[in-house]
């Protein structure tokens, strides 16, 4: 047992040295100056150069830490609009036009009545299509109730894939959003079904990131209702066709409302630019947009047609302005003003070019870390670190003797490899994982103190030294072995169920759980070994 | 060299002489944990009760002046029991406020509430550093309290389902018993001396279920060990010879997690000492209820010797009629 040939032993060290030096990057960073952020070095050029180093949390680092969660009713209403233009549509083109009338949208369900009954079978066929997805997946159900009336219901897999595919294009959409703003290194991780974690390390004031996310970005241009009564507007009553929209906070009319042309409006997805700047006429701070071509023209036809009318320019169901179209506006760019400040100009100007998020989200965890308080944890926790390592040190020595001085070797490495592992793997090392290192520390330390007790008791019972360094590691495995599994369990549940700075807690534990039993156990013995062989002595001091 | 011994060799300590009292006592205590956690409540921080946490430093005063933020923030409209606390250093304070429930579903409100709240402290103290906020809705919190005490619950049944594999079914019984009354009492004394209850603590006592194991375990080792040596000694007295002969193990590791764990209490970051104060207590915790309760529930539930001999199977018996036969 005692027996390491010599490929066994380059292969232990081989191992246990390479990950010793893959910590070294981490311990070496911080005495290093941080290169001055300049055009050269962006976070692309720094990943390429920089060698794996183990990731602060933000508990560590600071920074900022949001958890966004979108709601999936949003999903379902948008899926229930986009239904019914798609039906509308479907239903004026089907040859001959088949009339329908009583459209409404309640209860998670989109139905309409057909004025002949002899047309059913017809929207039938023209409809089916429509309630399949991609890849042959069916998203609606079909009814047909009192003969005349149709029902489409989502089936809970349309309702799915839906609210998968928002989610998708929202995490695209963050990524764009943080990345105009400018922050270095965001993460940016769906979570869950419904879920975004936006991490941004250094980010000390997270105001204009929450911003900057918690907007759609829906922006719509509609025609003004000239025929509205401003009294109905105010009181919420919209004429048939119209629709009401109440004036944004910072807008140049807080607490108005504006009636507005429910159809005949363009979308602000067919935008493919938008820039912040002032309007040389009158020092406004405005947005600059550029429509594609499709929308161009649309636009175009729009202010052509209807020169001298006012249009409401709507950013989330709120009124930005309502200007007129004093000319046709055509080659496809165009000009929203507003009460805007510059900085509140760049920031619309941010969402519009990043696209709409496709399902609004809201901000239901938010933690915010200052640079400093991390700095003087990190402080703090290193010299309780050094103090406790150099007491458990000094205890193990004067206790074990020779022994003693192994196990401290074997700490050492212990904490180089966990370190180690953690820069390879690219885990975070967060404040409660500073606690999974004592912990981890205190399991190599038990490991040692098991075999070295051991070694003791074989020792007094009269066995030769080798039979008892030999007994002394077998007898002690076991009870090691058991306690790390249960411990390791424990750390696997904790990772499972855990969330946040916890998880943090768990990988240390976990990763900590392998090393210590490789350092404590492994590299020991291979030691004692090699003391043993060269030696050979007749007693041994523990 | 003379090497230090902590325990003098060949100790022969009768732990399970006492084993009844103690044995009441470990009950009382794990009744008592639970009376305390129900009428007094756990104080629990935001990450379980949902609200805002604002720590903050006056940079240039020498002392946080906590009664007078009390006063300022409870004149605050939108502010209801704020929980002002020194944290830390004797300049650095944590105030937690909770969220009104029109809050929830309006992300805006809690962004107003901090700026109110730092704007107001502002007035008398332009010194003051905000370091840090932390905002977490109920819908978040609730989540947060279940998966905790699920990952508690999940941890200790496994671990429990572990043992009874790798031994028998009353070292299963007797370890969850165990780590059941180490959970309670951790608990128990959250709730009386009121210290923050967090996801940090969750992780503390996570580590005091792994350490409290790796004692049951080193114990049960060596009793399972002793069994198959010594087929005919009296189950209280093997017991004992175990505990005596792990003793100076048990003595060493705790001392050792304790040097280590002592200089983090004292001198490491404030937002640690919850987290490792937890685990000192359950240090002692979890040696305790290794030597009073998960041995003696051995002897209850009726260990004897012939538990680790193989039984013999169908095949075994089949064998030996046959033989019998011949």
């Amino acid at each position: 047992m005692l027996d390491f040939p010599l490929w066994k032993k380059f292969s232990l060290w081989g191992l246990t040295l390479a990950l010793a030096a893959a910590a070294l990057p981490s311990l070496v960073a911080p005495f290093m100056e941080e290169p001055a952020p300049t055009e050269a070095t962006t976070p692309q050029a720094q990943e390429e150069s920089s060698l794996p180093q183990v990731n602060l949390g933000l508990d560590l680092a600071g920074g900022s830490h949001l958890l966004l969660e979108a709601k999936p009713e949003d999903v379902k209403r948008q899926k229930l609009e986009n239904m019914e233009e798609a039906v509308k549509q479907a239903l004026e083109n089907a040859t001959p036009e088949i009339e329908f009338g009583d459209t409404s949208r309640s209860e998670g369900q989109l139905s309409f009545i057909l004025d002949s009954a002899t047309d059913i079978d017809r929207a039938r066929g023209v409809l089916e299509p429509l309630m399949m997805g991609e890849g042959l997946v069916r998203e609606w159900d079909l009814t047909v109730v009192d003969g005349q009336r149709m029902v489409l219901t989502p089936t809970d897999r349309g309702i799915d894939v839906a609210v998968n595919t928002a989610m998708e294009g929202a995490v695209e959409v963050v990524r764009r959003r943080i990345d105009l703003l400018g922050t270095r290194e965001p993460t940016i991780i769906r979570q869950g079904d419904t879920r975004i974690v936006v991490q941004v390390p250094g980010l000390q004031d997270p105001q204009a990131l929450k911003d900057q996310l918690g907007q759609t970005a829906q922006l719509e241009f509609k025609l003004v209702d000239q025929q509205a009564l401003p009294t109905n507007t105010q009181a919420g009553v919209a004429n048939p066709g119209s629709q009401i929209f109440p004036y944004a906070e910072d807008s140049d009319f807080p607490g108005g409302f504006e009636a507005v042309k429910r159809l005949g409006g363009i979308r602000g997805d067919s935008l493919i630019n938008a820039r912040a700047g002032v309007d040389s006429r009158n020092n406004e701070n405005v947005v600059n947009i550029q429509f594609d071509q499709q929308g161009g023209q649309k636009f175009a036809q729009l202010s052509t047609e209807n020169v001298g009318e006012r249009f409401a320019i709507i950013l989330d169901g709120k009124v930005i302005s309502a200007p007129v179209f004093n000319e046709p506006i055509l080659g496809g760019s165009a000009q929203i003003s507003g009460n805007f400040t510059a900085e509140s100009a760049n920031q619309l100007a941010i969402s519009l070019q990043s696209g709409a998020l496709p399902v609004p989200l809201a901000v239901i965890e938010e933690r915010t870390v200052g640079p400093d308080l991390g700095a003087e944890s990190i402080r703090s926790g290193l010299v309780a670190m050094i103090i406790g390592s150099l007491a458990v040190i000094t205890l193990m020595i004067a206790t074990y003797g020779r022994f003693g001085i192994y196990a401290t070797i074997a700490l050492v490495f212990n904490v180089l490899m966990l370190l180690g592992l953690m820069a390879i793997g690219n885990f975070t090392l967060t404040l409660p994982g500073i606690a999974g290192f004592v912990l981890t520390v205190g399991a190599a330390v038990d490991a040692n103190v098991l075999i070295n007790e051991r070694i003791r008791e074989e020792r007094k019972r009269g066995r030769k030294v080798v039979t008892a360094v030999e007994n002394g590691y077998n007898e002690a495995s076991r009870a090691i072995y058991d306690a790390n599994v249960t411990n390791f369990i424990a750390g696997v549940l904790l990772f499972w169920f855990g969330s946040g700075p916890i998880r943090g807690f768990a990988v240390v534990l976990v990763i900590g759980l392998v090393t210590s039993v490789f350092t404590a156990v492994t590299l020991t013995k291979m030691w004692v070994a090699g003391y043993l062989s060269s030696k050979r002595p007749k007693d041994l001091t523990i | 060299m003379k090497l230090l011994k902590l325990v003098p060799e060949d100790t022969n300590i009768k732990f399970l002489k006492l084993r009844v009292p103690f044995f009441i006592l470990s009950i009382l205590l794990t009744i008592g944990g639970w009376v305390a956690v129900a009428t007094m409540g756990l104080n629990y921080g935001v990450d379980f009760a949902g609200g805002q946490e604002i720590r903050a430093t006056f940079t240039e005063t020498a002392e946080a002046p906590v009664v007078e933020l009390r006063e300022t923030l409870t004149a605050l409209e939108s502010v209801e029991d704020p929980i002002v606390q020194r944290f830390g250093e004797p300049n650095e304070v944590s105030i937690r406020v909770k969220l009104p429930p029109e809050a929830e579903g309006n992300p805006e409100f809690a962004n107003q509430m901090t700026n109110q709240i730092v704007e107001a402290i502002s007035v008398n103290h332009p010194d003051v550093r905000i370091d840090g906020v932390d905002s977490v809705s109920g819908k978040v919190s609730g989540e947060f309290r279940n998966d905790a005490a699920l990952a508690l619950l999940a941890a200790m049944i496994m671990v429990a389902i572990y043992i009874w594999i790798r031994f028998e079914w009353q070292f299963g019984v007797g370890a969850l018993f165990a780590l059941f009354h180490d959970v309670s009492v951790t608990l128990g004394l959250f709730a009386l001396t009121q210290m923050e209850f967090s996801l940090q603590i969750i992780a503390a006592i996570l580590a005091i279920i792994g350490y409290s194991l790796n004692d049951t375990i080193v114990v049960y080792d060596r009793i399972r060990e002793n069994l198959k040596k010594y087929r005919k000694m009296p189950l209280p007295e093997l017991l004992d010879l175990s505990v005596n002969e792990t003793l100076a193990r048990t003595v060493m590791t705790s001392l050792t997690l304790l040097v280590a764990l002592l200089p983090l209490l004292f001198f490491g970051p404030a937002s640690l000492f919850g987290l490792v104060a937890a685990i000192t207590a359950g240090l002692f915790i979890g040696t305790y209820s290794s030597v009073y309760l998960a041995s003696p529930l051995l002897i209850w539930m009726g260990v004897t010797s012939d538990s680790f001999v193989p039984q013999e199977t169908e095949t075994d018996i089949q064998e030996k009629k046959v033989l019998g036969k011949l």
